[in-house]
C-alpha cells in the first residue's frame, strides 16, 4: 500500500504564531562588533539608519550598546544605509568579533550556531552574511549539494561552491534569483506534512506537519523547562517531541498527543500508564552519541526530583544498560514490540537504532517485528555527554545509513510501509532535506534545538552543576535562567524558519512536498564527485 | 573467570601551569564598576581560583586552562568588555599528527586516569588521513558481553607474545613436546623507550623517564622495551619487565642480560637468523622480536621473516603511523605524504600473513603514531597483535612538544627534574585511561577478547569502502 499526503485528509490548522524572542544573555555573540567612542552626540542617525535594529535609541543622555550581533558587517559598505561612514563624529567603529571567532568546530562552525540562534528569534533564516546551510565537516553533508532547477554544473548559477549556502539564501530575496526556477509552483502550496503511519494496521496515519521531530532528551539530561519548550513547540507545529529515557513528567501530560514515550534499556520510569497515554512508543535500543554504550547519567544530576521519577537513590549514577536484556534476537525484538502494542492498541511503534554496519539488516528486521517507524541515529549526533572514543568512533555516520537502508528497503518491497527517519549530525534544514533525498522520510533533531536555546557547545553537560547555560541541567539554581515562555518561542521560531527553508528548496528543485524528495539522488550533488569548476575547498 | 583486570590510578596534577585551549580576556579600563560583576557568578568558580591563585594560596590553578568555554560571562558583563580568545600556545602545541587537541587530552587522562567524556555530539572532520579514515563498528542487539562493561561479564585485554604451533601434537591424550613459549601483557600495550633517546633535555631526563616506564610495565603487567645499552643497573626488582633492544652485531651478545629476560628485540638485518641462532643457543626460552622498520615492502619482508620461524615481528612506523619509519634509533622524523599509514600497510602484513595461512603462528606489534587510545583499537583491528606507545608517555609526563630539547634549549617542564613516583603515576594514569577506552568499543563492538578484535575488519568500516559502496554509485556519475 502507498500513501500519499494527497490522500490523507488533513485539516489545515493554524500556523503558531511568530514573535521576536531576543536573545537572553545582555551580549549576544555575533560575527562583527560594533564599537560607540566618546565622540558620539547622540544625534540619531545610525538609529535612522539600521534597518537591522543594531542601534537602539538613546536613552535620556545614553545611547545603548550596540546589539552588534545583528550587523551584518562589512557587506554593509555596498549599501545606502552603513552607519560608520554615515556616522557624522566617526564615533563608531566596526570590527570582527574575537570571541565569535572561537566559537563552534568543525561540524558546527561558528556561522551555523549564529544562525540558528538568529532562526530561533526571528523565525526566519538570517541574511547573507551568515552560512546556514553547511558545516565545514569535509563530507557528508558538507559536501553534498541541490541540484535546483535553472542551473547547470559549473555555471553561474551553479549549486557547486562553498558560498551555496549564502548565494542560495538570498533566493527570493534578490533581483538576478527571482526569476531562476521555471515552475508555477506556488509556495502556499507545497506540502512539509509526513505521515508516519504507512502500514494500513487500523492505528492512526498519524501526519505531521514538518518532516522532523524533536529527539528524545531525557529528565534529568535537560531540564524541566526544556522539555516543556520542546513539547509546547512540538503541540504548535503538530509533531512530537520525546521523553527521552528518564520517565514522563507530569507537565508534559497536558501535552500528551505531541509527546513520544521512549522505552530504553533502562526503563527509567517506563510505566502503563506512560505507555497508553502516548500515541507513538520509541524503543530505543542505541543511540548515536554512544552507539553499543547504553547510557549513563552521572550521579550529580540524579537530584531528589529525578530519582523519584526514576525510581532510583538520589545522588547515585544511573547506569543504562546496552541492550535490551529481554531482546538477544529478532524474535525478542518482535515479542517486545508484540507486548507494547497490547499495551496502547492505538500507538504507533518506532524503533530507534544506531549505525552499524549491518543497519540495512536491521532496519529489515524492525520491520518484520511490527515497526511503523526505523529511527536510525548516526553516529556523530546526539546530546548527552559521552565518552569522546565513542562519539568519534563508534558506527557510521547517518549520510551513508540512510542510501543503505533506503536501498534495501526499496529492493525488500517493502519501502513505501515503514517510516525512516533520520538523525544524528542534522543541523540545519538543508540538512534535513539532503537526508530526505538520500532516502529518509523525515529526521529527528536533537542538537540545534539545544542551540535554539542558547547551547554554546561548550560540551560540558556532564561536568559539575551541569549545564551553564540552564538547558541541560536540573539544578534549582540554572534551570531558571532559561524562561519556559522564551524557550518556546526559540523552538516554535526555528521550526518555521525551517520549514520556510524547506519549501524554498522545494520550490527550487520544482517538488511539490516533501514526500516527493524522498530518496531523490539524482537532485543531489557530491562535490567530491562533481565537476570542481571553481570549487573551493571546505574542509576543515 | 579471571579476576578482571583493572589498573589503580591516583590523582597526578600538573606540576608546571598547563596550556588551555580558551581564555577570557577583558578591557578593564572601560569597567563601569557596577558591583554586578558577572565573574562572580562563574558557575565553576573559575575566577575565585584566580584570586585565590594571585594570591599564592593555589599552585598553578588559572582560568585560562581551567576555562570550560560557556561564554557566561562574556554575554552577561554589562559593559561588554569581556571576550573569549583561543590561547595562542594551546595552538603551537605539537603538530599536525599531534594535536594540541591531542595532547590536551593526553594530558587530562595522565592526571586523571579517566575516559575522556564531553557533550553535544561529535565536533571533528567528517573524515580525514590514517585512523581518521576508519571507524569501528556496533553490535544492534545479538552480542555476547550482555552486561556492557560494568556488568558481570568479563572483557578480556589480554595478549600472548611469542611463536605459537600451528598445532600440537598429541599421544595417549598428552601434548607432546613443550609448551610454548609465550609471555602475556594484561593490556596490548608495550612500552617503547626508545623514544627517550630523542632529543637533549629528554635525553638528559631519560634515565628517570626509562625507570618510570620499567616500573609502570610493572605495575601494570606489561612489558618495556629498552635499547640495551641503556639498561644499567638502575632498575630493581621490576627488571624481570624489561625487554632489552640488543645492540648492532652479534659479537658481543651479553649472555647474563639474554638470560635475565623473558623477551628481547633485535634489530631486522640479513643476518637476523644466526643472531637469533645465537640468542636461542644461550637461553633457549627467550622470545625473540625482530624489529622492523617499516619501508615500502614491508609486508613482503615481514611474510618473510614469519615464514623462516619468526616469532614475534615489531613493525616501527614514523612518529605519524606512516612509512619510513626508524632507521636506527628513534628520530623525530616524518615522512613525505606519499607514504602509506600504519592503516593500510598493517591491513596488507595482516592478510599477506593470513593468505599465507601462518597469521596465528607469529606476533605482530605495531609502535610509531599511535597517539590516542582509539589509535590502539584500530591499529589492532587492521591486524596487528598488540601496539607499543612512545611519544604519549613523555606527552604525559607534560610535554608539549615543542621540541626545543632537539636545539639545547631547556625544557618547559623540566623532564630532567621529574620525580619518579609521579611520573609513574602520570603513565599509569594514562595507561588505565587507555584501558578503560578500549573496553568502551570492545564493549559496543560485542567482543569479549582483544585476541580476537586481531585483523577483526568485519568490525570496522573504512571510509573508502564506504564511499565507494554507498556514495560513488549515486553521485560519480552524474547525468550531466
Amino acid at each position: 500500500m502507498s500513501l500519499s499526503v494527497e490522500t490523507i485528509e488533513t485539516t489545515h490548522r493554524a500556523r503558531p504564531e511568530i514573535r521576536p524572542a531576543p536573545p537572553r544573555y545582555r551580549n549576544e555573540i555575533g560575527k562583527f562588533r560594533v564599537y560607540r567612542t566618546a565622540a558620539c552626540q547622540r544625534c540619531g542617525l545610525c538609529v535612522k539608519l539600521c534597518p537591522h535594529g543594531v542601534h537602539g535609541p538613546a536613552r535620556g543622555s545614553k545611547m545603548p550598546l550596540p546589539r552588534d550581533y545583528r550587523c551584518i558587517g562589512f557587506a554593509c559598505r555596498e549599501t545606502d544605509h552603513y552607519c560608520i561612514e554615515a556616522c557624522p563624529n566617526s564615533a563608531l567603529q566596526l570590527a570582527t568579533n574575537p570571541a565569535f571567532e572561537t566559537l563552534g568546530d568543525c561540524r558546527w562552525p561558528a556561522d551555523l550556531l549564529a544562525s540558528t540562534w538568529w532562526e530561533a528569534e526571528t523565525g526566519h533564516m538570517p541574511g547573507p552574511h551568515l552560512e546556514s546551510a553547511i558545516g565545514a565537516s569535509g563530507g557528508g553533508f558538507d559536501r553534498l549539494r541541490f541540484r535546483f532547477l535553472g542551473n547547470a554544473v559549473g555555471g553561474p548559477d551553479s549549486p557547486v561552491g562553498p558560498s551555496l549556502g549564502m548565494s542560495d539564501r538570498q533566493v527570493g530575496h534578490t533581483e538576478r534569483d527571482k526569476s531562476v526556477p521555471p515552475t508555477d509552483l506556488s509556495r502556499d502550496k507545497i506540502s512539509t506534512q509526513l505521515i508516519l503511519n504507512r502500514r494500513n494496521d487500523g492505528r492512526s496515519p498519524t501526519v505531521i506537519d514538518v518532516p522532523f521531530y524533536g529527539g528524545g532528551m531525557s529528565f534529568g539530561s535537560v531540564s524541566i523547562h526544556t522539555m516543556l519548550a520542546k513539547a509546547r513547540a512540538g503541540a504548535a507545529w503538530n509533531t512530537f517531541t520525546c521523553t527521552g529515557e528518564g520517565g514522563y513528567p507530569d507537565p508534559l501530560i497536558p501535552y500528551a498527543d505531541h509527546v513520544i514515550t521512549q522505552v530504553a534499556t533502562g526503563l527509567f520510569g517506563v510505566r502503563e500508564e506512560t505507555i497508553q497515554r502516548t500515541p507513538i512508543i520509541e524503543f530505543k535500543y542505541a543511540q548515536g552519541a554512544k552507539p553499543g554504550l547504553g547510557g549513563h547519567l552521572l550521579g550529580d544530576k540524579v537530584t531528589p526530583s529525578v530519582a523519584a521519577m526514576r525510581e532510583a537513590v538520589v545522588g547515585y549514577p544511573l547506569f543504562s544498560p546496552f541492550p535490551f536484556h529481554s531482546v538477544y534476537s529478532v524474535e525478542d525484538h518482535k515479542k517486545h514490540l508484540d507486548w507494547i502494542a497490547q499495551v496502547n492498541p492505538r500507538a504507533l511503534l518506532s524503533v530507534k537504532v544506531s549505525t552499524p554496519t549491518d543497519v540495512d539488516m536491521v532496519a529489515v528486521g524492525s520491520y518484520y517485528a511490527g515497526a511503523h517507524i526505523i529511527h536510525l541515529d548516526g553516529s556523530y549526533g546526539g546530546t548527552g555527554a559521552a565518552p569522546d572514543i565513542a562519539k568519534k568512533n563508534i558506527a557510521m555516520p547517518i549520510e551513508y545509513a540512510i542510501p543503505r537502508v533506503h536501498q534495501f528497503l526499496v529492493a525488500e518491497g517493502i519501502r513505501d510501509e515503514i517510516t525512516v527517519i533520520a538523525s544524528g549530525g542534522l543541523r540545519t534544514a538543508d540538512d534535513v532535506a539532503k537526508a530526505i533525498a538520500l532516502g529518509a522520510d523525515g529526521a529527528v533533531i536533537g542538537t540545534s534545538e539545544m542551540v535554539a536555546l542558547g547551547c554554546v557547545r561548550c560540551g560540558n553537560c556532564e561536568s559539575g552543576r551541569g549545564c551553564a547555560r540552564g538547558v541541560a541541567t536540573t539544578d534549582a539554581g540554572l534551570v531558571d535562567l532559561m524562561p519556559l515562555e522564551w524557550a518556546t518561542q526559540r523552538l516554535v521560531n526555528m521550526y518555521n524558519a525551517w520549514r520556510e527553508r524547506l519549501v524554498e528548496i522545494l520550490w527550487r528543485l520544482g517538488l511539490r512536498s516533501v514526500a516527493e524528495l524522498r530518496g531523490r539522488t539524482d537532485l543531489l550533488l557530491h562535490l567530491d564527485y562533481a565537476v570542481r569548476n571553481g570549487v573551493q575547498s571546505t574542509e576543515c | 573467570m579471571p579476576e578482571r583486570y583493572q589498573i589503580e590510578t591516583e590523582s597526578a596534577p600538573p606540576r608546571f601551569r598547563p596550556v588551555g585551549r580558551l581564555g577570557i580576556v577583558d578591557w578593564r579600563e572601560d569597567c563601569a564598576g557596577c558591583h554586578n560583576c558577572v565573574k562572580r557568578s562563574c558557575i565553576y568558580d573559575l575566577y575565585r581560583n584566580e584570586n585565590a591563585y594571585l594570591q599564592g594560596t593555589r599552585g598553578f590553578l588559572d582560568y585560562v586552562y581551567q576555562c570550560k568555554g560557556c561564554l557566561s560571562c562574556v554575554q552577561n558583563c554589562t559593559k561588554a568588555l569581556l571576550t573569549r580568545i583561543v590561547n595562542p600556545d594551546y595552538e603551537r602545541l605539537g603538530d599536525e599528527y599531534y594535536t594540541p587537541a591531542i595532547i590536551l587530552v593526553t594530558w587530562f587522562q595522565a592526571e586523571t586516569g579517566r575516559i575522556p567524556v564531553s557533550g553535544t555530539g561529535y565536533g571533528g572532520p567528517f573524515a580525514g588521513r590514517g585512523f581518521d579514515a576508519m571507524w569501528t563498528d556496533m553490535s544492534e542487539i545479538v552480542r555476547p558481553t550482555r552486561d556492557g562493561i560494568h556488568g558481570r561479564e568479563y572483557i578480556s585485554t589480554l595478549v600472548d607474545i611469542g611463536r605459537k604451533p600451528p598445532f600440537l601434537r598429541f599421544n595417549d591424550g598428552q601434548v607432546v613436546g613443550p609448551a610454548p613459549a609465550l609471555i602475556q601483557s594484561p593490556l596490548p600495550i608495550l612500552l617503547d623507550c626508545c623514544v627517550f633517546q630523542s632529543g637533549l633535555s629528554a635525553k638528559r631526563a631519560s634515565p628517570r623517564l626509562r625507570a618510570a616506564a620499567v616500573e609502570v610495565a610493572d605495575r601494570t603487567g606489561t612489558w618495556a622495551v629498552v635499547p640495551e645499552e641503556e639498561i644499567g643497573e638502575a632498575f630493581g626488582p621490576e627488571r624481570h619487565r624489561v625487554v632489552p633492544l640488543l645492540s648492532e652485531g652479534d659479537e658481543g651478545l651479553n649472555e647474563s642480560l639474554i638470560r635475565a629476560s623473558r623477551m628481547v628485540e633485535v634489530r631486522d638485518s640479513a643476518r637476523v637468523f644466526e643472531t637469533i641462532a645465537k640468542i636461542k643457543s644461550l637461553h633457549r626460552d627467550v622470545i625473540v622480536a625482530i624489529r622492523v622498520a617499516v619501508e615500502t615492502g614491508c609486508a613482503d619482508r615481514v611474510s618473510e621473516l614469519a615464514k623462516q620461524g619468526a616469532e614475534v615481528v615489531h613493525v616501527v612506523f614514523d612518529p605519524h603511523g606512516r612509512e619510513q619509519g626508524e632507521v636506527s634509533g628513534f628520530k623525530f622524523q616524518v615522512s613525505g605524504s606519499d607514504a602509506r599509514h600504519a592503516r593500510t600497510v598493517l591491513r596488507e602484513i595482516h592478510g599477506r600473513l593470513v593468505e599465507q595461512a601462518i597469521r596465528d603462528e607469529v606476533t605482530l606489534i605495531a609502535s610509531g603514531g599511535i597517539a590516542v587510545a582509539e589509535h590502539m583499537a584500530k591499529a589492532i583491528i587492521c591486524g596487528a597483535d598488540l601496539v607499543a606507545i612512545d611519544l604519549p608517555m613523555i606527552i604525559a609526563l607534560e610535554c608539549r612538544l615543542c621540541r626545543g630539547c632537539e636545539r639545547g634549549q631547556p625544557c618547559p617542564v623540566e623532564l630532567q627534574n621529574i620525580e619518579h613516583d609521579y611520573a609513574v603515576r602520570r603513565m599509569t594514569n594514562l595507561l588505565a585511561a587507555w584501558h578503560l577506552q578500549l573496553l568502551e568499543v570492545m564493549g559496543a563492538m560485542g567482543m569479549r577478547e582483544v585476541r580476537r578484535l586481531r585483523g577483526e575488519t568485519g568490525r570496522a568500516m573504512f571510509h573508502d569502502d564506504l564511499e565507494r559502496e554507498i556514495f560513488a554509485p549515486l553521485f560519480a556519475n552524474p547525468e550531466t
